[in-house]
């Protein structure tokens, strides 16, 4: 930026806070050589983005189920997410719009023995709905709620790698780990693990749904609404503009769309990318599309034949032609892949060479190279695995053909794929919904003794490195090793990845809002307390 | 025995029985579904442990037959038992709870559409029979032939579409909760009723025009026209009479439909009704829900055929006084 260009935006940023007058503001800008009209434009578009107070926000989402309940280790999807956590709660950590992890209910933290041991600070002054500050007390009880024999919550896996957990002083909570891991302040930014008051016998209080946030909870109807006001005490500052929150359970998209149109709600979630055209025609509406971490892939079992010839594997991922899946089937929304399960907006991500794009010649080379003239096998799929599995699939199927490659597409039934197909049979279509560290993700499901490792791939180098670069906490290091190891999964890894799915989200035109996060859909769940009317 | 006591006491029995063979064929199809309800809750985070931690805390671990005669002994006493969801902590959530506001909507709904929709298709079905074969009667019978063949949810984004986003008169969304006031609810609800009207109007009309001309052949109605009665008064006056037994069966089932059936229009308007309790609760697998929720619906079915069959009876003398 150069020196005008910076001395402009310090004084437009000044002018928007009352600091200096819009005429003051305009002589600087003319003494700097801008033309009137752009300075009048520039002064205009700043007061715009300033945040406002006030209004209710209205959401449609399309998930909730009259099952939902206030205990976070439950949370199943986007509703319970966006409003029992984003809206009403606070993690110890939160990731930030550029995928970084940051402070949140922990005011710093820090670790020692090769990322084993780790300390967090609680934030002085944060206080729960009804008064009470937080304490280390209540961050341990709140943690502890998902450990424990009887625990049943979804995060259990989780923090499994916890070995002690407890509170030093009223604001210090130590974790010992098994082993280094440098990405543990990402794992408690999970939504499941929001900071809860602990009650007198121990356990911590998660019926009341008295929290931290940015929102205080009016009424919870599972799977149909969920409405909040403003939480006045909110420690963030500049956070929270709302003066309420009501999020409702649209699960149809139709009804979402005509929620959207006929002023109901401000703003939905997953929007129908069919009708999509239509709607970014209309100009009362602004349709934003957010390249997240989740991804729609085809894994095959590499322990059983053909797929334990690597060559054999790399024919089939010379074989799909995915930007011609994503025009079809996807009508151009989304970000192809390029079997790296790791998306371009976390932290160390790289885009390993060659890319696999759509070559039938290739592809054949490779097959000669494993002995083969043709190949032939089958791939099951269920639009259960992701919508548009099956369609994928069979347009997949005619580049394939191409290449000498016949693909059997078997279409099995919805109900119970994840509990009789995937995992189980040797092809299979598969979703990610993706992971914000490089470690996680690899960890979740290409580690060698992962339960979900879902290509029964072993590689002895990829494991070596997962394992050094966790406890690494020399930045570029662990940067060349995370790169080393997507290169290893491009090269040999059993995953045919499509596509980085992106979340298509739709909104009034007086909305607004910062750099939005990629992390989760709603700006990383988290748009209640950080978007604004304009 | 008065006749009419005898059939009620008879099909209330009879309507007893069907209950508890309901809740055994539920709970017999709940337990052979692949799944259970700790699966369903925590999707990808489901581990051995937690999902034997979640089905201890529910008592899922049990035999299926000890929480079956639990279950059935807890009925008896007047208690449907807890939601599996939010179990563990120290609100529960009561089965009776969870329903009454649910069933509360789903009857609002119901009974705000059959007060339009049963008297305006007896209404269109008498006037078709009255003036059969003109060009009032091909004209109802097409429209609502039409309506009854579209698809319930394309019905309702027509309605949506014309009257919510065309034209701002009523709202897309019919979210409603126990605190909205009389009007409101009845505003908001208005295009789910008009969406259920339109597809039940046909059935009943056709049915009414159906019976009514059937017994216009009959030699009562030959004596009737004789004897100089106007066709209008014949009609009302002899055939109507005769006519609703069938009548009030097709009424019966409809309004059945009504509470049961509309699960499709729930979802478009998001009306917190009892169809998508029960779907979600199929779903997740959460047994004393669906289960409370399927012998409801089993006691409308058994309540309304009872009072069409009182009907027949009380229309038809023969019945009402056998010798």
């Amino acid at each position: 930026m150069d020196e005008t260009t910076h001395k402009l935006t310090t004084a437009l940023r000044q002018a928007v806070r009352g600091r200096i007058s819009r005429r003051e503001f305009t002589q600087l800008a003319l003494a700097s050589g801008v033309s009137l009209a752009a300075a009048n434009s520039m002064f205009s578009k700043a007061w715009a983005d300033e945040p406002k107070k006030g209004g209710t926000l209205k959401i449609g989402v399309g998930h909730g189920a009259t099952t939902d309940s206030m205990d976070p280790g439950t949370y199943p999807d986007q509703f319970t997410g966006t409003a029992l956590w984003g809206t009403l709660a606070n993690s110890l950590t939160e990731i930030d719009a550029d995928g970084n992890v940051v402070g949140d209910i922990a005011e710093s933290f820090e670790s020692s023995d090769g990322a084993k041991k780790w300390v967090f600070k609680v934030r002085k002054g944060v206080t729960f709905h009804d008064g009470k500050p937080v304490t280390a007390d209540d961050v341990v009880a709140s943690l502890q709620h998902h450990r424990g024999a009887d625990s049943k919550s979804a995060a259990k896996s989780l923090l499994k790698e916890i070995v002690v957990l407890k509170a030093d002083g009223p604001d210090t909570v130590v974790f010992e780990l098994t082993g280094g891991n440098a990405d543990f302040p990402y794992t408690v930014s999970d939504y499941h693990m929001p900071i809860m008051p602990k009650k007198p016998d121990g356990t911590v209080d998660w019926e009341s749904g008295n929290r931290t946030g940015a929102y205080k909870l009016v009424k919870f109807e599972p799977g149909v609404k969920a409405t909040f006001t403003k939480n006045e005490n909110y420690y963030k500052p500049g956070k929270g503009w709302f003066d309420a929150v009501e999020f409702y359970s649209i699960k149809d998209s139709a009804a979402r769309t005509n929620a959207l149109l006929s002023g109901e709600i401000h703003y939905m979630d997953r929007c129908d990318l069919k009708t999509l055209d239509q709607l970014q025609a209309n100009t009362d509406f602004t349709v934003t599309e957010i390249t997240g971490y989740g991804h729609y892939i085809y894994v095959m079992n590499v322990t059983q034949k053909p797929f334990d010839d690597v060559n054999v594997r790399m024919a089939i991922k010379y074989s799909m032609d995915r930007k011609d899946i994503l025009d079809k089937v996807f009508f151009g929304h989304g970000t192809v892949g390029n079997d790296n399960p790791i998306a371009p907006t976390v932290k160390f991500a790289v885009d390993p060479l060659p890319k696999h794009v759509y070559d039938p010649d290739k592809a054949k080379e490779y097959l000669k190279k494993a002995g083969l003239d043709s190949l032939a096998f089958d791939l099951s799929v269920s639009d259960a695995a992701f919508s548009g599995a099956v369609d994928s699939a069979i347009l997949w199927k005619e580049h394939a053909k191409k290449a000498g490659i016949d693909i059997n597409v078997i279409k099995e039934p919805d109900d119970g794929y994840w509990d009789n197909v995937w995992l189980k049979k040797p092809f299979v279509a598969s979703y990610w919904s993706g992971r914000p560290t490089v470690d996680w993700m690899m960890t979740t499901a290409y580690a060698a003794d992962a339960a979900w490792n879902d290509t029964f791939w072993k590689n002895a180098r990829f494991n070596e490195l997962l394992v050094a670069a966790r406890s690494e906490t020399d930045e570029p290091k662990r940067a060349a090793m995370y790169a080393e190891m997507q290169q290893i999964l491009h090269d040999d890894g059993g995953l045919v990845n499509m596509q980085f799915n992106p979340y298509v989200e739709a909104h009034v035109k007086n909305m607004g809002h910062g750099k939005v996060a990629a992390n989760w859909q709603l700006d990383g769940m988290r748009i209640a307390e950080r978007w604004w009317f304009t | 025995m008065h006749p009419v006591l005898k059939t009620v006491l008879q099909r209330l029995g009879l309507g007893l029985l069907t209950l508890f063979v309901v809740s055994v064929v539920i709970f017999a199809s709940l337990e052979m579904l692949p799944g259970g309800f700790a699966e369903a809750i925590l999707g990808q985070g489901a581990t051995p442990e937690t999902v034997a931690a979640f089905n201890h805390q529910v008592g899922l671990d049990r035999p299926a037959t000890v929480r079956y005669l639990e279950w059935i002994w807890n009925i008896l006493h007047g208690d449907f038992g807890y939601s599996y969801a939010g179990l563990g902590g120290n609100i529960k959530r009561s089965v009776s709870e969870l329903i009454a506001p649910r069933l509360y909507n789903t009857f609002f709904l119901a009974i705000m559409t059959a007060v339009v929709a049963v008297p305006l298709s007896l209404f269109l079905g008498i006037m078709a029979a009255l003036y059969r074969n003109s060009w009032y009667d091909r004209i109802v019978n097409t429209i609502t032939l039409t309506t009854i063949a579209t698809p319930e949810f394309f019905i309702a984004y027509l309605l949506m579409f014309f009257f919510a986003i065309k034209h701002r008169w009523f709202y897309s969304l019919s979210t409603v909760s126990e605190n909205t006031p009389l009007l409101e609810h009845m505003y908001r609800a208005a295009l789910p009723a008009l969406t259920l009207t339109l597809v039940i109007v046909a059935h009943m009309m056709r049915m009414t025009r159906a019976s009514l001309i059937n017994l216009l052949a009959s030699p009562y109605m030959e004596m009737a026209q004789l004897k100089g009665v106007p066709r209008r008064e014949a009609i009302v006056k002899h055939a109507l009479p005769n006519a609703w037994a069938p009548i009030a069966t097709v009424i019966a089932f409809n309004l059945a439909y009504l509470v049961v059936g509309v699960v499709v229009v729930e979802v478009v308007y998001v009306y917190p009704g009892i169809g998508q309790l029960m779907v979600d609760s199929v779903s997740s697998r959460d047994m004393p829900v669906v289960q409370a929720c399927a012998l409801i619906f089993a006691a409308t079915y058994i309540l309304l055929n009872l009072s069409a069959d009182i009907v027949s009876i009380v229309t038809n003398p023969r019945l009402l006084h056998p010798k």
